[in-house]
């Protein structure tokens, strides 16, 4: 059966992003002016204002920062994967991601998390969470 | 340059007005922001002939409204559909009439989203998140929830009291959508939507219209009914993360604390004064975050505070004495500052607040604003 959850509108902005995550690597974008770390991509860096911006490879370790369980499918897609549990993950370099938090073990606030990369498409690789130990 | 605090008492409501809410699929926007303004206009004794100022909210074009409506007005000014307008359009239109752009505003709104069964998720809200399954406000309301529930040990019970309170206030409106009382055994049984929240927890969804008439304080002594002043307001926007709609880390609490001190200070009211609280309720966790954001408790604290019917009439803070949008109808912030102005008015009924002098509006949400209303 093919994929039929939503997938990701990939731009010149995000190309890189996606780009890593298939490569097995989670990337935020880095100011190459000031240093300053974020995600989601812009145009210019939200402190200085600069133009020139790469991306840097992270840890993917962070913290649980939140949780919720997806009792409703807003897409078709999500209906037979209800209830699902979505997380906050306040990245080690400091972004906060939205994600999934994937594996058995039981949320913890604050808890140590890392990053696990699951292609669900050929051209898709999202990266996901698992609790860290 | 004016200082914000030479407006105070200085603009007034003349004229409020509402349809019925509900599910109308044969009527679109205009039909019913019309009716909202026939009813305005009744309401004050203003000539349609005298409006000269016209702000429309969540109404797809301000030229046809004028032209639906008859008016040419001097001003007009368009927001989006968003649920944090309300209070930006009154401030706004306030404003416009101190500095001489407008003498009457009319302020209308208008939601179809009922008949047009809108559901603010998936597709209809394309967001950064979506490949992972995160969308609607209500999941990122239930993140701050769970977050506020980790971080100070707030409780789904302590929560329910929210949408108990709105909801006993929705039975004693005649006007109000969900008229059956609720209990906290019936919010905890209730299916979750996006856990922790449940379906008690949501705002309705229904179609309606309201309409405000503002004009100078001046001005507004010679129509039908006792005017009722704007006496204070603040604001303060939280743009980042806005990749992550309708959600703050911590709750909006810089933001609300800020809105409703700069309120506050121009009113110069306190706390003690504060006879109402309307409290945009999109969610039942938003009303414990304004409380903890405007001061009414400690940042934390707002599961206890709110034990005990401390959110009804009659208990220490009546808040949203029409039902909110949790109970009486989902006009994204417009129908609570109606209900300002009539429990002022002391037009409420069942559901009045006894000797009501001072009535807060408090919408925390990216932009964040607050209104104290007073009488004239």
């Amino acid at each position: 059966m093919s994929y039929n959850k939503p997938l990701p509108k990939v731009d010149t902005l995000t190309k890189p992003f996606w780009d890593a995550a298939r490569e097995g690597r989670l990337v935020v974008q880095h100011c190459t002016a000031c240093g300053d770390v974020h995600f989601p991509p812009g145009p210019v860096c939200p402190h200085c204002l600069s133009s020139d911006q790469d991306w840097q490879t992270v840890s993917g370790s962070g913290t649980l920062e939140g949780w919720v369980d997806f009792h409703r499918a807003y897409w078709d897609g999500f209906k037979d994967s209800l209830p699902y549990r979505c997380c906050l993950v306040k990245l080690a370099e400091g972004p906060v991601l939205v994600s999934n938090l994937v594996g058995e073990a039981e949320p913890k606030f604050g808890a140590a998390v890392k990053v696990v990369f699951e292609a669900v498409t050929d051209d898709v690789t999202l990266p996901k969470f698992v609790v860290d130990g | 340059m004016t200082d914000l605090k030479d407006l105070s008492d200085k603009i007034a409501v003349i004229g409020v007005g509402n349809t019925k809410y509900g599910n109308f699929p044969h009527i679109d926007e205009y039909g019913l922001a019309a009716q909202a303004f026939r009813s305005a206009l009744d309401d004050s004794g203003l000539e349609k002939s005298k409006v000269d100022g016209m702000l429309v909210c969540r109404i797809p074009s301000y030229a046809r409204m004028g032209e639906v409506l008859g008016i040419n007005p001097r001003w007009s000014l368009t927001l989006p559909p968003h649920g944090r307008m309300s209070a930006m359009g009154i401030v706004e239109a306030a404003t416009a009439i101190a500095a001489g752009h407008a003498d009457y505003v009319a302020l209308m709104y208008a939601n179809i989203g009922r008949s047009r069964r809108v559901n603010y998720g998936g597709d209809e809200s394309p967001g950064t998140w979506d490949p992972w399954g995160f969308t609607s406000p209500g999941a990122a309301h239930a993140m701050m929830f769970r977050r506020h529930m980790e971080k100070f040990g707030t409780t789904t019970r302590q929560l329910a009291e929210v949408s108990v309170a709105v909801r006993y206030h929705a039975c004693l409106n005649p006007d109000a959508v969900m008229r059956n009382p609720i209990t906290i055994e019936d919010h905890e049984s209730a299916r979750f939507i996006t856990a922790p929240l449940r379906l008690l927890d949501y705002c309705l969804i229904n179609d309606g219209a309201v309409c405000l008439i503002l004009t100078s304080a001046e001005r507004a002594r010679d129509f039908k009914k006792p005017p009722v002043l704007i006496s204070g307001f603040g604001g303060q926007e939280t743009f980042s993360p806005s990749s992550i709609a309708n959600f703050d880390m911590d709750f909006w609490h810089p933001a609300v604390k800020a809105s409703g001190e700069q309120a506050r200070g121009m009113a110069g009211v306190t706390h003690d004064d504060i006879d109402a609280l309307m409290c945009y309720d999109n969610f039942s966790p938003t009303v414990l975050f304004s409380l903890e954001g405007l001061g009414f408790c400690p940042q934390g604290e707002a599961g206890r505070f709110v034990e005990g019917g401390t959110l009804s009439l009659g208990g220490k803070l009546p808040t949203n004495t029409d039902g909110g949008h949790l109970s009486n109808s989902y006009m994204q912030g417009w129908g609570l500052n109606v209900e300002a102005v009539r429990q002022l008015r002391g037009e409420c009924g069942a559901r009045q607040v006894p000797d009501c002098e001072v009535v807060q509006y408090v919408q925390a949400t990216p932009c964040t604003r607050s209104i104290i209303y007073t009488r004239g």
